[in-house]
């Protein structure tokens, strides 16, 4: 090798390693840069862009922004386990007073990392655990919407059967199949669902091919309970009805969408930021659902008037207290009975809900 | 259109980018150079596909610049590992990460926008042949350019000089050196033609699979296409095998999901309780069925030892630096 040619590679390798030592000391870690002076921050399970779950959980971020004027900072797609913990970590570090974990799986890290810190407030999405002060849990009822959805799928299907494209066996996701079973079977007792778990919260692919699945098997109504918006795009490509799922979908089926349920988080986060800046904060345990607008029904389209009657007079009813989705009488799957005549689910059975009720075409995943 | 034709359908979508994806870096590979950027390189094909689809109207231009961006992307790479020789593996774990990151940059307003899907192209006459018809003569352009990728690697690799050349690059690179062979002009076409195969999966993906852009919606396929052609021990036709039984054991799965069994008229018995078994397992274990397998076939038909080191690169990963 020639004097020139090593030269001319030392040369490379000092200005690329030079390079790299600029970008380091200028940008020691891009998490650290982005989280400086926050004082409210979120972490997300998926991208901001899935235009779903996280995509909503963004706009409420934006919301507390506006309306508060305070300083936040998000940390999107991090996986649920150790790296959440280093995340959540991360960020009670750097000063966020109030730090949201954003899905279900966050929840022992999160009480883990709220040992280590008692004076920063913890919101966790979705689940249970409150082991200390200062961790509160907070969610919507969405079983609400699904319940709706399944009215109307069951006055829409031809087939008498819905296709449901479930993410993980959680009592979040559970519950949800159940509440639009009992919903489809308030209008037609007979009607049939099919489920189909995808074991992800965001593949579009997957998504889609459960969706074509579902489809190729007769189901003519497809709900989903993952983030993407695939599913609605196959079922316009195949000329069948969906609903939206944590976003208004219908820029992506303008003749398929029934409905969409909408998760507003706006008014949870801003009034929880609200309660650490002037020292209210106390630990709660908040589930809401439409009457405290967090869940929101997109506008009923692609359905006959009457229909589109009958899901406005279900949600009115939801809203106003007047009904529960899970009111007796109910039978378990296994036949057994879970709800007389006339009565309302407890709590407690509603959160670690581990069962279906009767009419789902599908054994539970344990 | 029949179950199984539309079952068929759905695991030819399914299997397309991986088999696109895993052809450009066996290329890539048996040249000498690991490039684990497949899945960075395939998400910038994504978005640019999706990208200039939107601002051109034409999903055909979208395929084209997600060709050149998956290209000029891999140069980058091309540039750290051959002309600076630095470690392949580290540069090309940089390469995704960096791939994932611009995209989702540039992505940011293409968030909740219908895309354009790229039409089925009709073959007249082959496409009323039953069955076949509908699966392999009535697809988009990008499945047909897989199966004209699929013969045109195999011929390239095994029956032309130019591909006897790039595979002795990638065997001894020293060897090919002193015989007068351009290394580094090999492996600079080698990795940019694998990065335009990432790129057109990626098309593949926001174009075809699921007309859109979100971010991260490769979802670890480029993964995927890397782990096949490991796999398939470097031979082209066995890429076809893994794709497709990835594919078709990920969407039977679905499918074993949603159905009745009791549903199925004719089904063998044997047939029946080996459906019920797989029925009874948890989705979990499920969704893990098409690793397996693929992994397992693979294995099994790679069994011979001494075949499988002699497709193996020797220099595979190595960085060439000319001693004279």
């Amino acid at each position: 090798m020639n004097m020139g040619k090593i030269v001319t590679i030392i040369i490379a390798l000092a200005v690329a390693i030079g390079g790299a030592i600029w970008w380091q000391m200028n940008q020691v870690d891009p998490e650290d840069a982005k989280l400086a002076g926050a004082e409210a921050c979120f972490i997300y399970v998926g991208p901001v862009g899935d235009f779903g779950w996280s995509y909503q959980h963004d706009q409420g971020r934006l919301a507390v922004e506006k309306e508060l004027g305070v300083k936040t900072a998000y940390l999107e797609s991090v996986p649920e386990g150790a790296d959440a913990e280093r995340a959540i970590e991360r960020m009670a570090r750097s000063g966020c007073k109030i730090i949201f974990t954003t899905s279900f799986g966050y929840m022992d890290a999160t009480n883990k990392i709220a040992a280590k810190f008692p004076d920063v407030k913890f919101e966790h999405a979705t689940g249970y655990k409150r082991d200390h002060a200062n961790v509160s849990t907070y969610s919507s009822k969405f079983y609400e919407g699904r319940y709706i959805q399944g009215v109307i799928a069951a006055r829409i299907s031809k087939t008498g059967v819905a296709g449901y494209i479930a993410s993980f066996p959680i009592p979040e996701v559970v519950r949800g199949i159940n509440a639009f079973i009992l919903g489809a079977q308030s209008e037609d007792p007979d009607f049939k669902l099919k489920v189909v778990w995808v074991n992800t919260w965001f593949d579009p692919g997957k998504e889609s091919d459960a969706a074509k699945t579902l489809i190729d098997q007769g189901v003519d109504v497809i709900t989903q309970h993952t983030d993407s918006t695939a599913a609605m795009q196959v079922a316009a490509e195949r000329g069948v009805h969906a609903f939206g799922q944590a976003s208004d979908m219908i820029e992506f089926g303008k003749e398929t969408q029934l409905t969409a349920i909408i998760d507003d988080w706006a008014p949870y986060y801003v009034e929880r930021t609200k309660a650490v800046m002037d020292g209210s904060w106390g630990q709660i345990d908040v589930w809401h659902g439409m009457d405290h607008g967090n869940v929101v029904m997109a506008p009923y389209t692609n359905m006959p008037d009457d229909v589109a009657a009958l899901a406005k007079a279900t949600e009115a009813k939801i809203t106003s207290g007047e009904f529960t989705p899970f009111t007796g009488p109910v039978i378990k799957q296994d036949g057994s009975e879970w709800l007389k005549w006339n009565e309302v689910s407890d709590i407690g059975t509603l959160l670690g809900m581990n069962f279906y009720v009767e009419g789902v075409d599908d054994k539970l995943p344990n | 259109m029949g179950l199984t034709e539309a079952i068929l359908l759905t695991i030819f979508t399914a299997a397309t980018p991986l088999l696109i994806a895993s052809l450009g870096e066996l290329v890539s590979e048996r040249s000498g150079v690991l490039n684990l950027g497949v899945e960075g390189m395939m998400i910038m094909g994504a978005i640019s596909g999706f990208a200039f689809a939107q601002i051109t109207g034409s999903p055909y231009l979208g395929a084209v610049s997600a060709i050149l961006v998956g290209s000029l992307f891999s140069m980058l790479f091309a540039f750290l590992t051959i002309t600076l020789v630095a470690n392949q593996v580290a540069t090309g774990l940089a390469l995704t990460i960096l791939g994932l990151g611009v995209s989702g940059l540039w992505g940011e307003s293409y968030i909740g926008v219908a895309g354009i899907k790229m039409e089925p192209i009709v073959i007249p006459v082959l496409s009323q042949l039953p069955v076949v018809g509908k699966l392999l003569f009535s697809q988009d352009l990008i499945f047909y350019s897989s199966i004209a990728l699929l013969v045109g690697v195999t011929w390239f690799l095994f029956r032309s000089r130019t591909g006897l050349v790039l595979r002795a690059v990638g065997d001894s690179h020293h060897s090919a050196h002193a015989l007068g062979i351009s290394v580094i002009k090999t492996r600079y076409l080698a990795v940019a033609f694998g990065g335009g195969c990432a790129g057109l999966a990626g098309a593949h993906l926001s174009l075809v699979y699921t007309p859109q852009w979100v971010e991260n919606m490769s979802a670890g396929r480029g993964w995927i296409a890397l782990a096949l052609v490991v796999f398939a021990s470097w031979r082209p036709l066995r890429i076809l095998a893994g794709a497709y039984l990835f594919g078709a054991i990920t969407i039977a799965q679905l499918h074993i999901q949603a159905i009745d069994l009791r549903d199925i008229e004719f089904l063998p018995s044997a047939l029946f309780s080996l459906a019920e078994l797989i029925k009874a397992m948890p989705s979990q274990a499920l969704s893990a069925l098409p690793y397996l397998a693929t992994i397992i076939v693979l294995v099994i038909i790679s069994g011979n030892r001494r075949l499988t080191l002699m497709n193996t690169p020797a220099s595979l990963g190595k960085g060439f630096v000319p001693d004279r």
